[in-house]
């Protein structure tokens, strides 16, 4: 114990490079937190599990980027939001037209492709879908009715490629193909070369007109979904969800949970056992045992066995983990705040009749200070690895989607044994990282606190 | 030393107490519900199986409050009357369980189909300690031998990269690296097979081997993550000691590096070491159950999930209290240790 300013440690500090390291990779996190809050919106990830939000996914599409390293481009999920419009009237029939362009140049096939669309129309309305192809060749797709409907009604629909009606629609096209179109798929035709069965590449236009008697089309969505294998920067899972929100998420939730827990246990076990410490005797004695009990109580099976009997709510969760944390730090603290006792300032105060809360709070407490910085950040990593086990074991708050929650989902759709790296690597990656960070701070912190260490 | 021995046996006892006291009032509420229910289904299908009973009775009231007070009769047997926090019933249940009786599991059973509690858990328990001893055994052996190493040579590469691997093998999670195992070494190259479970019966000749075989994925994975700790543990030990002025004069003296590492400093960091090895023993029992989770290891852990998973709380009490007991044993036993060690801390003064 030697006492050293706040400036000295600040210059130490700055001296020793893993723990200028950890503070960057602490600020990217918290960069990436702030982005995160404020570029997805709260909603979106409270929608997590909720199916209907990612229905427009892909399930489980690698990362797009993987594309860079492809000589096999693997079609790309691209999603359609804003076609060009047009809209003409011939006498009483308004034509509106919508046209979505894609440029596809991949060497698979694209898994699907779908027209999500919700209008706004009276009486009988027509809805035409074709395609032009790079080789200027037109295919029909599709011409159905929409509902009739007396008054303004607002029609919502998907179509799908594998509707029957486009099916039997290309097969009456098949003369511009040389080869048989039985038992192929609507998208493999339609993105193949006549001569033989292999993707055709080049620019698609995708158009769907919309015929009305007498009242104009509004159009509330119109989206054009061609289904690919890759998707997003961080790919997505079986549930279609984007991973890239998961983890962004992730990133708040997991700063939340270390940062509180430890912080918390350290002040806890920090005044705890200076009271202890400086109170001595008796009272010494009995918190010391209560603190034995507590250290003795095999952590993980109470986590669980707390979070399955009472709430696995996250900030109940932190709670708990909050329990188990405060015990060690109170040891040290006391062991420390007896020897802190002994020194003649200590004394002095009390024999000039300081109360006794103002001799720890001014004249013990401060001496901890270094210490109990270097064990807040030594304590993080353990109580987010700690969180993500019980949210691995499916245990934690399935409402919010952190690390461990993604991994279990990842565990219970079989990713290790379909090859889903993508949704397996990235949150251990960043569950590893943020620990690390804080590691790093902390051992820069402890080489200043315990010098002997060094060397 | 007598009155150590006493003092820290006592608190271990009021300790597994406690435990044992918070883990049924944290389960009980449920676990009496769980004993009713299965009464009233009970009483139900002995009156179907037996319809000469149903039919003695004329009206359809009657026959109903027959089965009531048979419900209640045998509510009243099993002491399930009282709530589950009355004195009586919560020092029967210790007692019961101090004595190992854990009473019958609800949905789980042992390999060989026993329903007992005690039963499935003295399957469970020797695979886990075969594991985790092993794995503790060989990362020990590798912690301290490493350790040592990039004592002597403070500074140097091999220190450099046991104390980095260390610190950055800490901050990951068991569990995540053992997915990846799986992912690369049962999937990826299919050398060790996926699930830890052994695929043949244990009274076949070649279950041993089998076992061993399925148990090297795991193996591999928790000394993977747990050796870098041990030797950066060892390692701070050593280098304190080797501040030290003994060890100074030694060198003094002209006694080789070497020696004086192996047989003077190692000797003197040896109870440290020892208690924390006793610790690490018992520590890696309460991180099994995610461990065993991930690998399908058929040991304590993941009967503890699969108990948890479906609420069986006899098997749920059971399990926590061995891992208590052996949880606290070793911590007696790491405390003897450095009671013995170290003479300063049994006389109590600081």
């Amino acid at each position: 114990m030697s006492s050293i300013t706040p400036q000295e440690i600040k210059q130490e500090f700055l001296k020793s490079k893993i723990g200028i390291v950890g503070i960057t990779i602490l600020g990217i996190l918290i960069v990436t937190s702030i982005i995160a809050i404020i570029a997805i919106p709260v909603e979106t990830f409270q929608e997590w599990n909720n199916p209907g939000n990612w229905i427009s996914y892909p399930k489980v599409a690698i990362p797009i980027w993987i594309n860079i390293f492809m000589t096999e481009k693997i079609p790309e999920h691209k999603i359609l939001e804003n076609p060009h419009i047009q809209t003409n009237s011939e006498g009483e029939i308004i034509l509106s037209s919508h046209k979505f362009g894609v440029n596809f140049d991949y060497e698979l096939f694209p898994n699907d492709f779908i027209y999500v669309f919700s209008s706004e129309y009276s009486e009988s309305a027509l809805l035409q879908m074709s395609v032009t192809r790079p080789d200027g060749i037109k295919l029909e797709l599709l011409s159905t009715s929409l509902p009739y409907s007396n008054t303004k009604t607002i029609h919502s629909e998907r179509i799908f490629s594998t509707d029957d009606a486009i099916k039997k629609n290309l097969l009456l096209q098949s003369e511009i193909f040389d080869f048989n179109l039985e038992g192929l798929s609507t998208e493999d035709i339609v993105f193949s070369d006549t001569k033989a069965n292999v993707p055709l590449k080049g620019d698609y236009i995708f158009s769907i007109d919309t015929y009305s008697i007498n009242s104009e089309i509004k159009s509330h969505e119109s989206k054009l979904i061609i289904g690919g294998k890759a998707f997003g920067m961080m790919g997505t899972d079986e549930l279609r969800r984007d991973l890239a929100i998961g983890l962004l998420w992730g990133t708040p939730l997991a700063l939340f949970i270390g940062l509180v827990v430890s912080i918390a246990s350290v002040i806890m076990g920090l005044l705890y056992g200076v009271y202890a410490g400086f109170k001595g005797k008796k009272t010494d004695e009995v918190m010391m045992r209560f603190n034995d009990v507590i250290y003795a109580l095999p952590a993980l099976p109470f986590l669980i066995i707390l979070s399955v009997t009472i709430s696995n709510s996250i900030f109940v969760l932190v709670g708990f983990l909050m329990i188990f944390g405060w015990v060690g730090i109170a040891k040290v603290a006391r062991s420390m705040s007896l020897q802190i006792k002994t020194r003649g300032y200590v004394d002095a105060a009390n024999m000039m009749g300081q109360k006794n809360s103002k001799i720890v709070l001014k004249h013990i407490l401060p001496q901890l200070l270094p210490y109990a910085f270097a064990s807040i950040a030594i304590s993080v990593p353990a109580a987010i690895t700690t969180e993500a086990g019980l949210s691995f074991l499916g245990l934690g708050d399935p409402s919010f989607p952190t690390w461990g929650h993604i991994l279990h989902d990842a565990n219970t759709f079989g990713a290790a044994a379909r090859g889903l790296w993508w949704w397996i690597m990235p949150p251990g990656v960043m569950i590893a990282i943020t620990g690390l960070a804080f590691v790093f701070i902390g051992n820069a912190l402890d080489a200043i606190v315990n010098p002997k260490l060094k060397r | 030393m007598k009155r150590y021995v006493a003092t820290r046996a006592a608190t271990m006892f009021g300790v597994l107490m406690v435990t044992l006291l918070i883990t049924i009032s944290l389960v009980g509420s449920n676990m009496d519900t769980i004993l009713k229910q299965g009464i009233v289904f009970q009483v139900r299908s002995e009156i179907t199986e037996n319809p000469a009973i149903a039919e003695s009775f004329s009206s359809v009231e009657e026959f109903e409050t027959f089965i009531q007070s048979q419900i209640e009769q045998r509510t009243k047997v099993l002491g399930l009357d009282e709530p589950w926090y009355s004195p009586q019933r919560i020092g029967l249940t210790m007692y019961k369980i101090l004595l190992l009786d854990f009473g019958h599991a609800t949905f789980l059973t042992s390999d060989a189909g026993s329903s007992d509690v005690k039963d499935i858990i003295f399957e469970k328990l020797p695979r886990t300690i075969l594991l985790f001893t092993t794995a503790t055994i060989v990362i020990s052996v590798m912690g301290i031998f490493l350790g040592a190493l990039s004592a002597s040579k403070v500074g140097s590469v091999i220190d450099r990269i046991t104390s980095s691997f260390a610190i950055i093998s800490s901050s990951f999670p068991v569990w995540w690296i053992g997915m990846l195992m799986i992912f690369l070494f049962a999937f990826t190259y299919q050398i060790f097979p996926a699930r830890a479970t052994p695929d043949i019966p244990s009274s076949d000749p070649g279950y041993v081997g089998s076992l061993l075989y399925h148990m090297a994925l795991p193996l591999i994975t928790i000394v993977m993550i747990g050796f870098g700790s041990w030797a950066y543990l060892v390692r701070n030990f050593m280098v304190g000691i080797m501040q030290e002025d003994f060890i100074m004069a030694k060198r003094t003296i002209g006694i080789k590096q070497k020696k004086i590492i192996y047989s003077h400093a190692l000797k003197n960091a040896a109870p440290p070491i020892v208690t924390i090895l006793a610790l690490s023993l018992s520590g890696s029992l309460g991180g099994a159950i995610i461990t065993e989770a991930v690998f399908d290891w058929p040991g304590m852990g993941r009967l503890y999930f699969e108990a948890i998973t479906v609420m069986d709380l006899p098997v749920i009490i059971g399990a926590t209290y061995i891992l208590t007991v052996f949880f606290l044993v070793s911590i007696f036993i790491a405390d003897l240790l450095y009671g013995y060690f170290d003479p300063r801390v049994r006389t109590g003064n600081e």
